[in-house]
């Protein structure tokens, strides 16, 4: 298993090596001068000049790719123009809100979904399953900006139960002030786990197991708790890791609406100011959590079925 | 005195194009200690017989709609709520089912899923329960037995993976084994060897077993009697050496005639022509007389005939033809 995973970790370096070449020359044949774009159109021939020089803009092309590979491998990312820190330090700050993000709207989503999941599998065709699908599909479908404004006019304005945005001091304060925030991402991972955890639940109930269980007499909450709910979780670990991994740069406008910094925000900060260096080192850096996310994902797998192994 | 008496049994099945009547009136009796075979075309409600007995349909919308099975000791399971019925499951009557591969639960050790039908009827804790699914698993001829307790379904082969199901069946000791297909999905060599395990272990526990087969040549191996299906009706039952050394139903003999391995020499097998009909609307009278050479336009009326006993028969062995009936009337 051990060995597994670092064979999986030394595969991701010739990815990673890809993912910078990419970055690098996705944003080199950007049109416009990279100078000129982050110091504004005011800016004098000298001071575009030294702008370069301190840059190494005015490198050869595979020297400012070699510097950028250092960068990316002593950990900085390279540094920003316009906050003028490393991009680590950018991500160090923001990192601890997208990761409370990303773990309390999975709960929250796994505490929607997996009640309604059962009880649409049970009424499979039913009213009660189709009225669920219904509910869960506009959830998909409602943009978040709108489910934002929603939940903070209700439940933060009008109820006063929450506050409307910002990071708090400590864990009970932060479980309170992220709940709205969290709910929005999690709603519509709820939506997504729902469906696929009844589909499983679905198919489960039919496999011929279930008559074996069912054969030596357990009860039926026995049969779903011990044989079909633990056989259908398996397949929606895959559905949390992609998720997950979108959650990580695509909470823009939830973060924005609650005035919390997040990665997502970092970055279209970024490409509006033109901070090239946070635009690539943060395409980087949400490479490598991909890759993470998905060898955890794996690893998960492996662990919960005795079948897979990880290669 | 009988320990599974089936009556009038019916069973329906919930399909998009209607109603199948995949068991259609159907009554035997299984004797303490007896190995009660069921041969028939596939598709003719030999497993749903079976199935209905536990009422385990899988996923399918089914129901048994009419009919009384009675078993020793337990009443009728056929009225009984569901709630009484899972004390039965696996105390009084086990089931094995076809395909080995599937019917262990991928994710759980084997030693869990034997010792889960234990834990659930008897008063023990869990290391008693391990100790006796152990047991369990000698009793099943497992080669090493210990270390495959830990193991998990997909560790074992098909063979070994039968064993195991039939360990978890004989460990309550049932009264009666529901044995559909059970060696269908294996090896010729395995097949043999479950088989014979099956017989050794009706003959030291002294359970019933009802065995569903497509194989003539078990048939007449193992079974003390058995029964012809056709269509959701039983056309001839009996002991296995009358019904298969003087077939009384038409089927039967097309049966015979069609399946491999009765006698052992080189038979040549003559297909049944067609095939068998819809259970949603089965034709009128006798349910063979389309594909009956012998058919008479009597045999297309009225409802399907039932299965009596009959003059040139042994007592006990009984058919369902309609001609047969005629004969006795005549005689
Ligand atoms: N899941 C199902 N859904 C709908 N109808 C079914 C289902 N299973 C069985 N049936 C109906 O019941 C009839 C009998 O099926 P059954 O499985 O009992 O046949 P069988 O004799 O066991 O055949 P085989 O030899 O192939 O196992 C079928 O012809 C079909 O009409
Ligand atoms: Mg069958």
């Amino acid at each position: 298993m051990i060995l597994a995973i670092l064979k999986r970790l030394l595969m991701l370096v010739p990815v990673l090596i890809g993912i910078t070449l990419l970055s690098f020359l996705l944003l080199q044949i950007m049109p416009g001068d990279p100078a000129s774009r982050a110091m504004g159109t005011r800016a004098s021939a000298e001071e575009l000049q030294a702008m370069r020089e301190l840059w190494g803009l005015d490198k050869p092309l595979w020297v400012q790719y070699l510097y950028f590979l250092r960068d990316c491998l002593t950990g900085s990312f390279g540094v920003s123009i316009f906050h003028k820190q490393p991009i680590i330090t950018l991500v160090a700050e923001r990192l601890p809100y997208t990761l409370a993000i990303v773990a309390y709207s999975t709960v929250i989503a796994l505490v929607i979904a997996l009640p309604f999941a059962i009880l649409a599998a049970a009424n499979r065709g039913r009213l009660a399953d189709v009225a669920i699908r219904q509910v869960f599909v506009v959830l998909i479908a409602v943009p978040p900006f709108w489910l934002c404004y929603v939940l903070i006019l209700g439940l933060a304005l009008g109820m006063g139960w929450f506050p409307t945005g910002g990071v708090g001091e400590g864990l009970l304060e932060n479980l309170h002030r992220l709940f709205l925030p969290s709910l929005v991402v999690g709603l519509s991972t709820a939506a997504l786990i729902q469906q696929s955890l009844r589909a499983a639940l679905i198919d489960t109930m039919q496999a011929d197991y279930i008559d074996t269980a069912r054969a030596k007499g357990l009860r039926r909450r026995e049969v779903f708790l011990r044989h079909v709910l633990p056989n259908s979780l398996i397949s929606t670990i895959s559905i949390i890791g992609v998720r997950i991994s979108w959650i990580i740069g695509g909470t823009v406008v939830v973060e924005k609406i609650f005035s919390a910094p997040g990665l997502g925000s970092l970055l279209i900060d970024a490409i509006v100011s033109r901070d090239l260096p946070v635009i690539r080192g943060l395409t980087v850096f949400f490479a490598i959590m991909v890759v993470l996310v998905n060898l955890i994902t794996d690893i998960c797998y492996a662990l919960a079925d005795p079948r897979v192994r990880l290669e | 005195m009988s320990l599974l008496s089936i009556r009038d049994l019916r069973t329906e099945f919930q399909s998009p194009s209607g109603v199948a009547r995949a068991v259609d009136g159907v009554s035997f009796d299984v004797a303490p200690g007896e190995i009660f075979g069921i041969v028939g075309e596939s598709g003719c409600g030999k497993s749903a017989t079976c199935r209905s007995i536990l009422r385990l349909f899988g996923g399918a919308q089914a129901k048994v709609a009419g009919g009384r099975i009675l078993l020793e000791g337990a009443g009728d399971l056929a009225a009984m709520p569901e709630r009484e019925l899972a004390q039965v499951r696996g105390r009084d009557v086990a089931f094995i089912f076809q395909d080995p591969l599937t019917a262990l639960n991928p994710t759980m050790r084997i030693g869990k899923q034997i010792a889960e039908v234990i834990l659930r009827h008897r008063k023990v804790g869990r290391t008693e329960a391990r100790a006796q699914a152990l047991q369990l698993l000698r009793d099943v001829h497992v080669t090493s037995p210990e270390r495959r307790l830990d193991a998990y379904p997909h560790e074992l082969s098909g063979g070994l993976r039968q064993r195991v199901v039939i360990a978890m069946a004989l460990a309550l000791r049932p009264k009666l084994i529901i044995a559909d297909e059970p060696t269908t999905a294996l090896d010729v060599t395995v097949q043999d060897q479950i088989l014979r395990l099956l017989r050794e272990r009706r003959d030291s526990l002294g359970a019933s077993i009802i065995l569903v087969t497509h194989d003539l040549g078990v048939v007449s191996q193992i079974c003390d009697r058995m029964a012809v299906m056709y269509a959701g009706r039983l056309v001839e039952s009996g002991r296995v050496r009358e019904v298969l050394d003087a077939p009384s139903h038409p089927y039967t003999r097309a049966l015979l005639a069609a399946l491999p391995g009765q006698t052992g020499r080189d038979e040549e097998l003559t297909p049944i022509e067609g095939a068998p009909p819809s259970l949603i609307s089965p034709p009128p009278g006798c349910r063979f007389a389309p594909r009956c050479a012998l058919a008479q336009p009597r045999c297309r009326e009225g409802g399907p005939p039932p299965l009596l006993s009959r003059k040139g028969l042994a007592a006990g062995h009984l058919d369902a033809c309609i001609l047969n009936e005629a004969a006795d009337a005549a005689a």
